[in-house]
């Protein structure tokens, strides 16, 4: 990993704990749930003409499946890496042999 | 009266819908038939252009699964924002780059049904219009740009800013979309424009910035191991 890299990743860090600092009382739902509102100030006679067939039972429900997509795609993209840092380790090593 | 309606209208609108899409049942039919009606062909396409990718290379199957899953957990990631409130990236501009914009129109909307039928974010109603922003508007957006931008020749540039934009533009597309859907009755479309602008957009700019970031980090990574990997779908 070069230095650009850590620099990104730790200026991504510092973007979220800003965030969190300056807006400290606030509720940080979603952004959809401030967009019903405005769609509810706009038109007051709309309501949704269909409904989602399942939701999740509760919030820690939610927070499971949600916490198990990322889980998923983590596993995958650690798999790949794996992969790639396997084969190069494995040519650097047949050549030592050789020697 | 009015304060019967609004309280009605609270207990309708489902209490979690934390989706940064737009919402089961939220666009009216007319308008989510055409948005699926403009997504088929770019979708259609797709589907060709991953049994391309997977008859030409079928070693790049890995590095396929690999972009849908920086997808899958990018779009897990709820991210506080400045504004108050939260979203997610979009995590499709590093698949865009890597196989070319129609090939995330698929694995986006992959990701985009498994949210709205497992988690009730979006919606099936909806699915045309949200695989529009953020499986079509902002992979094309995502490749152009780095197409573009590696003229100069700065590829770290080129991946962050086709990352960066390709997330914005997903929501300011969603912004564009819900403004047809629901014109201000005395301003007009634009002024809802820029109302629904000011809360995904806005919302997204620190996001975007995270989005591009990663994108960056992770691509390198991938070329560090693998450097017959043809850039910008040119293989």
């Amino acid at each position: 990993m070069e230095k650009k890299h850590i620099y990104m990743l730790v200026a991504s860090l510092v973007i979220v704990i800003f965030s969190l600092i300056i807006n400290s009382g606030a509720e940080f739902a979603g952004a959809d749930g401030m967009a019903e509102e405005v769609i509810s100030q706009i038109n007051q006679d709309y309501s949704p003409w269909f409904s989602p067939l399942w939701e999740p039972p509760s919030g820690e429900i939610e927070s499971l499946l949600f916490s198990l997509q990322a889980a998923i795609g983590a596993l995958i993209i650690g798999y790949y890496f794996g992969i790639l840092k396997g084969k190069r380790q494995v040519k650097n090593d047949s050549g030592k042999n050789i020697v | 009266m009015r304060f019967l309606m609004v309280l009605i209208l609270v207990f309708v609108i489902p209490s979690f819908g934390f989706s940064m899409h737009i919402m089961e049942g939220f666009l009216p039919p007319a308008h989510a038939t055409f948005w699926y009606i403009l997504s088929i062909p770019f979708f259609t396409y797709g589907l060709f252009a991953i049994r391309k990718i997977l008859k030409e290379n079928p070693k790049q199957k890995m590095l396929l699964a690999f972009v849908a899953a920086f997808a899958f957990v990018l779009s897990a990631m709820k991210i506080p924002s400045v504004t108050g409130s939260c979203s997610h990236p979009t995590g499709v501009g590093l698949g865009a780059i890597i196989f070319g914009p129609t090939t995330m129109t698929v694995l986006g909307a992959i990701v985009l049904l498994f949210q709205a039928l497992l988690l009730a974010h979006g919606g099936i109603t909806t699915l045309g219009a949200n695989v529009f922003s953020m499986a079509i508007v902002g992979p094309l957006v995502s490749y152009f740009v780095y197409k573009l931008l590696m003229k100069t020749g700065k590829r770290t540039l080129a991946v962050f800013l086709a990352a960066f934009l390709g997330d914005l533009l997903t929501y300011v597309t969603t912004s564009f979309q819900l403004a047809l859907a629901f014109p201000d009755k005395s301003y007009g479309m634009w002024y809802s424009f820029a109302k629904f602008l000011g809360i995904f957009a806005v919302t997204q700019i620190p996001l975007a910035i995270i989005e591009g970031f990663l994108t960056v980090v992770v691509l390198d990574m991938i070329l560090k191991y693998n450097e017959e990997i043809a850039l910008g779908g040119e293989r």
